[in-house]
Order: structure tokens, then sequence, then C-alpha cells
């Protein structure tokens, strides 16, 4: 098919003139966490951060697994990390989830926990700019994640409200 | 040496069929896939009575708002009373579906296939970015708000950290393709751009800005599959399919190496495997490599193995990618250029292939005479390849 092809397709022009039929569906979901993810969040409720070890890999499975995909066994135990890693890549967000503009710039890690052999979160990254997102310099940062007050923690992703750089001399 | 498999077929495409790709087109789904399933029989000089059977690509349900998309298509992919499969892993679909198509036609079962991929990406309100907020776990991820484009930045920017890779080397990619897409007659975002252009444009998640980004589109393309036999009696230029791959890894993105797409190395192994190649940068004369975004076609590249690990934008920069280069690579314009209409983007990649090897890609056309070629996919959550590699007859 050469450049000449003239090919089947009617563009529309001013879509401002179409109908738009609106229909919001009412489909609600309870999805289970499961046995791996719901331990995790209750964990996350009091602050703490847990894998899931394999034996055979030596991984520990962050979010937690109660199989290892590439041994396909059931792992062996539970286990607590420290919230601690390192940045494995950054961005700088300038919008928002539904694509309309921030105002403030939002910084958005992958986090490697610690000691896991792999693991990684995504999650917010604060305490730094976004020029060192752009000059790289957050890339292998230790970070560590900052809670919420215990008394608003409600069993979820966002107990950890983000991750910040863990500044000179300071451990863990 | 070639991968000792018993089929009981060889598989040839012999029609190709592709409808515009706009931002908006007044078809309905079907109405599109009608136009191209019929574009492909007609040029293979076939009917629907010769069809066995049909098997139709589209992604996500959602996009149109009608579940059971491919029992919908099925009467405008002319599947009306025959065996109809609808095959869907993501953004490879577009790939998937041509290779569902030959193990049809491979396994004895049938001698004439026709594969069908169409998409509609318009319906969604107010955008079709709202659809993808669906892929994400709803407990682990979804609370933290991900948008689509969070996750391609935080691997192109792993990926430019790991092998020091300037931004404007990517942007050549954009730059290379759209202009490619000027001679695509399918082509939304045809266009003569510079780097500067590029980085310049809106910056959306650091560091993707807005023209390093395919459109969102409607469209449809299709090819028409068959057995040997079938091919030798319709066609003096049959493309046989040489090899196929596919291959998925885990939904867990974040333990994964980002730099690398080790699930599109499995699927090129296979496909390379099958057809006997072992030396894909000197085999393959021509790819279709998936571009969604430009730094995903010098990262698929790498993960083809057409370019060594960090790499491809050497590769870009000093011209061998272009059409009159050693290694042309999207010579259609890809999806940056002629549009991203998911499942139907995959598939047009396939006929520019289908096209390039049977030398009819008119000004589109590379320059080095082409015998073997190559398509890819990619899509879910960076986790599933897909390959085919098709040979001149
Ligand atoms: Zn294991």
């Amino acid at each position: 098919m050469d450049e000449k092809v003239r090919l089947k397709g009617t563009p529309i022009k001013r879509f401002d003139e179409t109908i738009t039929v609106e229909r919001s569906s009412t489909a609600k979901y309870a999805w289970t966490a499961g046995q791996a993810i719901s331990r995790f969040l209750v964990e996350l409720k009091k602050g703490k951060l847990i894998g899931r070890r394999c034996n055979k890999c030596r991984r520990i499975l962050i979010p937690p697994r109660m199989y290892c995909e590439s041994c396909f066994r059931a792992t062996d135990e539970w286990i607590y990390v420290e919230p601690i890693g390192t940045v494995n890549t950054a961005v700088v967000s300038y919008i928002t989830t539904t694509r309309e503009k921030l105002e403030k710039p939002l910084i958005i890690a992958v986090i490697e926990i610690e000691g896991t052999g792999g693991s990684g979160l995504f999650h917010y990254l604060e305490g730094v700019n976004p020029e060192d997102v752009i000059n790289r310099k957050v890339f292998g940062m230790r970070v560590k994640a900052v809670w919420k007050p215990e008394a608003e923690r409600e069993g979820s992703i966002n107990d950890i409200k983000y991750f910040v750089p863990i500044t000179g001399g300071e451990e863990k | 040496m070639k991968m000792n498999i018993n089929l009981k077929n060889r598989v040839a495409i012999v029609g190709a069929g592709l409808t515009l790709f706009r931002r908006r087109l007044k078809e309905t789904p079907k109405e599109l896939a009608w136009a191209a399933a019929k574009m492909a029989l007609e040029s293979a000089g076939l009917e629907l009575s010769d069809v066995d059977a049909v098997v139709i690509g589209t992604a996500p349900d959602a996009f149109d708002g009608i579940h059971m998309k491919g029992e919908y298509l099925a009467d405008g992919s002319g599947g009306t009373g025959k065996p109809v499969m609808r095959v869907y892993v993501g953004g490879g679909t577009g790939v998937f579906t041509p290779i569902a198509g030959w193990w049809h036609v491979a396994s004895g079962l049938f001698d004439v296939v026709l594969a069908v991929a169409e998409e509609k990406m318009s319906p969604a309100m107010p955008h079709p970015q709202s659809v993808f907020a669906h892929i994400w776990d709803p407990i682990i991820e979804r609370p933290i708000g991900p948008n689509l484009i969070w996750i391609f930045a935080l691997e192109m920017h792993r990926y430019m950290y790991k092998y020091n890779i300037k931004k404007e080397d990517i942007a050549r990619v954009s730059v290379k393709n759209k202009r490619n897409a000027l001679d695509h007659p399918a082509a939304q975002l045809g266009a003569k751009i510079t780097v500067e252009d590029v980085l310049n444009s809106e910056m959306l998640v650091y560091p993707v800005q807005r023209l390093d980004i395919s459109p969102v589109s409607d469209g449809a393309a299709a090819v028409v599959m068959v057995s040997e036999h079938i091919a030798r009696r319709i066609t003096d230029s049959p493309v046989w399919v040489e090899g196929v791959g596919w291959s998925l890894d885990t939904v867990h993105w974040t333990g994964r190496d980002l730099a690398y797409p080790k699930y599109v190395e499995c699927a090129a192994r296979m496909a390379y495997k099958m057809a006997g190649i072992t030396n894909p940068a000197r085999e393959i004369d021509v790819a279709e490599v998936y571009d969604p975004f430009d730094y995903k076609e010098l990262h698929h590249m790498e993960g083809l193995m057409l370019a060594r690990k960090g790499e491809a934008p050497i590769l870009t920069r000093e011209g061998i990618t272009e059409r009159d280069g050693d290694l042309p690579i999207n010579p259609s314009g890809g999806l940056l250029g002629v549009g991203n209409p998911i499942a139907a983007a995959g598939m047009m990649k396939v006929t520019e292939i289908y096209w390039q090897l049977r030398g009819e890609a008119g000004k589109r056309q590379v320059k080095k005479p082409v015998y073997t070629g190559l398509a890819q996919a990619w899509g879910d959550l960076m986790q599933v390849g897909t390959v085919i590699v098709l040979r001149a007859g």
C-alpha cells in the first residue's frame, strides 16, 4: 500500500456538536485484599512494613504474596523489614491522575526496599527538589518512610505518607 | 538452528487492510472492523465465503464502554456463523492477533483465517486516560493515584539513568517517526518537527513531554492468513510467517529491571528460534518496533537484540534506523506518527512489514532490499512482549 491509497474512515471535525449519552455505572466492588495483602495492611496500620520470604530464592516479597511466582511454591514466613530503601527511579509529575495541571509538582519514585533482593514500592518522595530528580541526584539515594500519625492510619498504602531522604549520619 | 517443531501448515499473509487512524472517527467499531477486513480480503482476491475462521483483537472493553467486545465486533469482522476467537494482551494485542491467526492455520485446523484488530478510544469521556486507572492493583496501587504517564516516565528515566542517555537522543525517535508518517495514508500525526520542538513541548511528567507520546486514536487493521497450498494458488508473492513469540512477566512491575524489557527478549528468542535467526541485528532487514513513547522504540530495539543494551540511541543518532539506513525502524511512522488505536496500531505494524517485504510501500519503501522483517508490540502493566517474524516469498 503506497502513500496514494485513499483509506476509509470519516474524521469528526466538530466534536462539540455530537450528542453525549450520560450513563454513570453504579457498579461498586468489594475487593478482597486476600491473605497476603490483608496482613500487609494490618501491619501498615501499626506503622510496620512486612513481607513474605521465599526460602528457595531468598527474596522477601513486598507487596507480600503467599506464593513465590518464580519458584512456584508457597512462601515460607512473614518477615518485618525496615521501611528504608534506595531510589531506583523517580519522576516529576506536573499533572494529576486525570491530566489536570498540578500547581505544585509531585515527585514519584520506585523505592527498592533494602534487604529484600529487589522488591520495590512506588510512592511519593518528599524533601527533594524537582531539580534533584532532573539532574538524577536522587538515583540511589537512601530514603525512609514517613508514617501518618497513628490515629489517622487506616490500613492503607497511604498510611505511609511519603518517603524522605535519610540525611547524613542518620541511621534508621 | 531452527526450532524443531512439527507444523501441519506453513502460514502466509496474503492480504492486508487498514482504515484511517484519527482522534475521532464517525464510524462505529464494527464499521471500522468491516472496512479493514473487506480491504484485506479484496487485496487477497478472496471472499468472506473463503474464510474458515476469524480472530479478533481489541484492547480493554472499557474504551468503548461495551463489554464482550469480541462478540460485539464479530459480525463487522466477518465472523457470523464462523469459529471466532478474541485475543487480548493489552497493548501487545495487535501483534498477538496475527500470532493467534498463525496457530489457527499452522495447526491444520483452518486454511484461511481473517485476523482483525480494532480500537476506538474516543468514546471514553472525558479522556481514555480515566479508563487506564483500572489497570492497577485496586488496593496497593490505586490509592496512590497513578497516572499512566507516571509509570512510563519512571521506566524512561531509569533507562536514561542506567545508560546515561540524553533526552535529545530519545527525541530523535519522535522526529524520525512523525516524519516517516507523512508518507502513510492512514497517518494521524505525520509532521516535520525538530528535536527542539520535542524538548520545548509541554512537560507532563519529567522526563516525558507531550511530543514524546503517541496520540489517542480510532482505527482498524486486518490481515488474511492462509496455509501454503492456498497461498501458492492465489499469489506469487506470499509473505511467510517464519516465527512467532510471546511472553508475559508479572504485574509486579516495581520489582522489575525497568531499564531492560526482559519479557520482550523472551518473546523475541522464541520467534528467532522458530525462524532460525541467530544474529537478529544482522538478519532482520526492517522492523516495526512498538513505539507508544519515543524511548520505547529504543528500549524495544534492545529487548529484540537489534541493538546492544544502551546503544539503540547511538544507532538512532547515526541515522542507521532511518528509512535509508542499514536497519530501518518504523518506516511506517509508527504509533508516534500514524497513531495509536491500541490493537489496530500493533496490527498496522504487521501490515507495514507485509507491504515492505512485497516492495509495495511506495514512498515509505526502505532503500535497502528487504527479505526478513519483524513486528513487535508490548503492553499490559509493562509486562508483555509479542513478536512476529515475516519473510518475503
Ligand atoms: Zn522463590
